[in-house]
């Protein structure tokens, strides 16, 4: 059962790993937030594997609220930020994604090298995960630099806090209560705050797009 | 119970300021709430220089005399910023600067700030702690933006993406910490909380916590403003609100200094060797070297401050990371006379730039001839934080030069240049606003400039004589940091 189940999480964490690939070379802003809410199903699936196999009740706590957060929450409140703002069909033009997914690759190497030694000293069953817990962390942060729009970026930024969710879990079963509730406030509370936001940049420059964005530099 | 008073207080303030922060009073109110907050701080200190450290609420909140000081310190400084931004806010609006639903905004969230500066303070966890100053960040990065010029937004887009980032790469680092203390302390909740962290911190696995360590500087270093990633810094000082900016750099920048060193104190002890101090000393100098030579090349006064803060910090991580006794007692002093200085002088540049229409420096001039109070706040003030005997910033950066020249006598040619460089950047500057001729008219309701010389001669207090008491609260609280 042990074995089955250490199977089953390694599939999740493989598909954790290509839907961020996915995301990476994704240009459309709507498919964008539904791989996003796709990202948080995988990863609230396999936290509940997980706590299933090692009996640790609190991650099921901690899976039911990544559900209702990062599958139903978020992307609804994103759905509906593109629909007011009338970015629904938006595609970015990304220049040269094939070296993007290189540099991609790239981290992923960089990623399981940087957890190896980390990895074997975990106690859990999920030890071998921890590196595609920080490939997709850095994956999302090539996704922030190589993006030039507002929403995209924030969907970068809110992918890099699954992965290190999946970090948390798959090095040491989830951090304390506590911490994961006041950090869902905290994801919770910011995406409020981007929305209006939003709304800000909108008004003063009649688009989202960031180049407009670049005129405070050190000359 | 001070605790929970020195919580709720700011916690109440910002949900009534949000209900009714349009009313005539809102700013009287604001500075009601920073009073009380204030009080109940200065009852917790004197409660602990009489009983000493203490745990409360099932040890979730801990006290000791480092995390005192700084609580202290953060509400005073809180409660004077607010005295100042009842009449500058009052001008902003009467210049059309500021919508009346803007100020609620503000006043609002300027409370809440407060709250979670204080509880990353108070809470004995380290997740907690992650997530006050997560909080911070959200708190801050619609105040950055209030005045929804271009300028003001990509300044809060930049603070909220890299802020938001870096504090990213801290919770990493506090996975690693929870991960190396989960194995000797068992999993749950006790595993994060730092009184309990600090009595097996030598049994901790020393890779992952130097690991841990390099994730943690660069992520909580990210919101210090440590260079290469300060980026933020000077773009979201001087585009917010002056109040901002003063508290900005007078407490959210302390604060985030205070999680570094929260953690050096676990390395230190689970590694047994000066890795973590090193780590600091470098990212420090590097901010103190780099700062002195962007603040030469500054056009906007409150840019030309921000990177002054950034200066400043390099050289309390510098102090930090350099450890031992004098060095971390001219550390903490440092963070207590850089604040005050740094915030009284953001109070007086901000009428300053109020009267004078304008940020730049070329366009400000003759303020001591209209209004001979902000001029002479503000050549005090530069004086004090450029180190003149006998401010309390010279005898903190004499401890910290002299400790280098002791110990490590090749970064103080360094050290000794950059504070050169930025004497020479900001003196003449500051002089040509100060002196000079100038016709532009006065300010419409009279400045608040009371809190400006509260803070400066605190400050020059301290360059004379440091109370014993207080003396002693350093000396304990280095002890404790090592």
């Amino acid at each position: 059962m042990a074995n089955f189940s250490g199977q089953l999480i390694n599939l999740f964490a493989a598909l954790l790993l290509l839907i961020a690939f996915a995301m990476l070379s994704q240009r459309r802003v709507l498919s964008l937030i539904n791989l996003f809410a796709l990202q948080g199903l995988v990863l609230s699936v396999s936290t509940m594997i997980v706590a299933n196999s090692s009996s640790q009740h609190h991650l099921y706590y901690s899976a039911g609220l990544t559900l209702i957060l990062k599958v139903i929450i978020l992307p609804w409140i994103l759905h509906r930020l593109i629909r007011k703002l009338n970015i629904k069909w938006d595609v970015e033009t990304l220049f040269n994604i094939p070296t993007t997914m290189l540099v991609g690759i790239a981290l992923v190497v960089f990623a399981f090298n940087l957890a190896a030694p980390i990895s074997q000293m975990a106690g859990t069953i999920t030890k071998g995960t921890l590196g595609i817990a920080m490939a997709s962390v850095l994956l999302s942060f090539l996704m922030m630099i190589t993006r030039s729009k507002a929403v995209p970026q924030v969907i970068g930024f809110l992918a890099m806090e699954n992965g290190l969710f999946f970090a948390a879990t798959s090095a040491t079963y989830g951090m304390p209560m506590v911490v994961e509730l006041g950090i869902a406030l905290d994801v919770l509370v910011g995406m409020f705050i981007l929305g209006i936001f939003f709304f800000q940049i909108r008004e003063t420059f009649d688009s989202l797009d960031l180049k407009h964005m670049e005129k405070l530099k050190e000359d | 119970m001070e605790i929970f008073w020195i919580l709720a207080i700011p916690l109440i303030g910002g949900l009534l300021l949000a209900l009714f922060g349009c009313q005539r009073f809102a700013p009287e109110l604001n500075s009601t709430m920073s009073f009380g907050t204030f009080l109940a701080s200065a009852f917790l200190t004197v409660r602990v220089i009489t009983d000493g450290p203490m745990t409360a609420l099932n040890e979730q909140f801990f006290v000791d005399s480092f995390n005192v000081f700084l609580v202290a310190l953060t509400a005073f400084v809180a409660f004077t910023t607010s005295l100042f931004s009842r009449p500058y806010m009052r001008i902003e609006q009467h210049h059309g600067k500021l919508t009346i639903n803007m100020l609620r905004l503000y006043h609002s969230m300027y409370q809440l700030f407060t709250f979670t500066m204080l509880l990353a303070l108070l809470t004995n966890n380290l997740g907690i702690m992650w997530v006050a100053m997560e909080a911070a960040t959200l708190t801050t990065v619609l105040l950055v933006s209030l005045y929804r010029t271009p300028a003001s937004l990509e300044a809060a887009w930049k603070y909220f993406i890299l802020c938001g980032v870096g504090i990213a790469q801290a919770l990493f680092g506090t996975i690693l910490l929870y991960f190396a203390a989960e194995k000797v302390l068992g999993a749950g909740g006790t595993a994060l909380l730092w009184t309990h962290l600090d009595a097996v911190k030598t049994q901790l696995e020393p890779t992952v916590l130097s690991l841990a360590f390099v994730f943690l500087l660069v992520g909580y270093g990210t919101k210090v403003g440590l260079a290469p990633l300060h980026n933020w810094l000077p773009d979201a000082h001087a585009e917010g609100p002056t109040p901002v900016s003063a508290v900005l750099s007078g407490l959210l920048l302390n604060v985030a200094l205070y999680a570094v060193v929260r953690s050096k104190v676990l390395v230190d002890g689970a590694l047994g060797s000066h890795f973590a101090g090193s780590l600091m000393m470098g990212f420090g100098l590097l901010s103190v070297v780099m700062a002195a030579f962007f603040l030469s090349r500054q056009k906007d006064v409150k840019r030309m401050f921000a990177y002054s803060s950034i200066e400043h910090m390099g050289l309390m991580t510098f102090a930090f990371g350099m450890g031992g006794a004098v060095a971390t007692f001219a550390g903490m002093l440092h963070m207590t006379v850089h604040s005050l200085t740094k915030s009284a002088i953001f109070f007086a540049v901000g009428h300053a730039t109020q009267k004078s229409g304008t940020q730049l420096m070329e366009n400000i001039r003759g303020l001591i001839k209209t209004n001979p109070t902000i001029g002479w706040g503000l050549a005090i003030g530069s004086l004090a934080i450029l180190g003149m005997p006998p401010f309390g910033v010279f005898a903190s950066e004499f401890l910290i030069i002299t400790t280098a020249m002791h110990t490590y006598p090749w970064t103080t040619p360094f050290l000794l240049i950059a504070l050169g460089v930025a004497f020479a950047a900001i003196f003449s500057r500051v002089q040509t606003m100060v002196f000079g001729e100038t016709n532009s008219p006065r300010l419409p309701h009279p400045p608040a400039l009371v809190p400006v010389f509260v803070h400066l001669a605190l400050v020059l207090l301290l360059g004379l004589y440091i109370p014993p008491y207080l003396a002693d609260w350093y000396r304990q609280a280095a002890a404790l940091i090592g």
